[in-house]
């Protein structure tokens, strides 16, 4: 199991290749990346300007990982998150699961994407441009992500 | 009791704080000492913190890295935390 928490971009191929490790075992991972969009709420995205809590981060992701693997059988998952100032386009996050039968990779890896969403400590803050200004606000939690997580 | 504070996101930007030691003394707190009213105590400092802890916004608290509920009791030499619910992903 692996959490990284960076500033740096990451190679989503590398990154499998890694948690796959050759192991035969494995006979499928599911992954899922989170992308910058360019439009949020009809407005102009300039810039993400993500937050988070060091120490609470890597705790809270990993018991997110741990609750999965009490749930199905997942041979191992990764987490990689990033922080920073991000332009659209950019890659967020990455949630990549293995295991023996695609089912449960599936259902594991949406369910900790779920979990990432109400339970890990990030925020996120956009710049706009509305009304020909450049102007900055904080993303609001959405009731569809706590109805996401609230299903499991 | 000794604690450690830290707020993140709007909080840390409204409040222009990011962290901070407190000493509470045991006349400023009924024990045991719970989020909820640690939560009082600092929004009596003024209106801007009475607005961003008790105000309209939610505000979630953790201890020790762990997310907890208003009940949640702090202990000497905790680490507490507030911050508005997250939005990563």
């Amino acid at each position: 199991m692996a959490v990284q928490v960076q500033l740096e971009d990451f190679n989503v191929n590398d990154a499998l290749q890694t948690l796959r490790a050759n192991n035969p075992n494995v006979g499928a991972i599911v992954s899922f990346v989170g992308l910058v969009r360019d439009i949020n709420e009809g407005d102009a995205v300039n810039t993400l300007t993500l937050e988070h809590y060091p120490g609470m981060t890597e705790k809270a992701l990993s018991a997110i990982i741990e609750n999965a693997k009490t749930r199905w059988n997942v041979i191992d998952a990764l987490v990689i998150h990033r922080v920073g100032t991000l332009k659209p386009c950019e890659q967020i996050v990455l949630v990549a699961v293995t295991s023996a039968h695609r089912g449960e990779a599936f259902k594991a890896c949406e369910f900790i994407m779920d979990y990432l969403k109400t339970q890990a400590p990030f925020w996120k803050k956009e710049s706009i441009h509305q009304n020909g200004e450049t102007q900055t606000r904080w993303i609001e939690p959405k009731d569809t992500d706590d109805a996401a997580q609230a299903r499991w | 009791m000794k604690i450690t504070v830290f707020y993140f996101a709007r909080l840390k930007e409204t409040l222009k704080y990011s962290t901070e030691d407190m000493e509470l003394s045991d006349s400023v707190y009924e024990k045991p000492l719970t989020i909820l009213q640690l939560k009082g105590i600092l929004a009596k400092r003024g209106e801007v913190w009475q607005t961003m802890l008790l105000g309209k916004h939610k505000v979630r608290g953790a201890i020790n890295h762990e997310l907890v509920h208003d009940a949640a009791v702090i202990e000497d030499g905790d680490e507490v935390a507030f911050f508005p619910p997250v939005t990563g992903g």
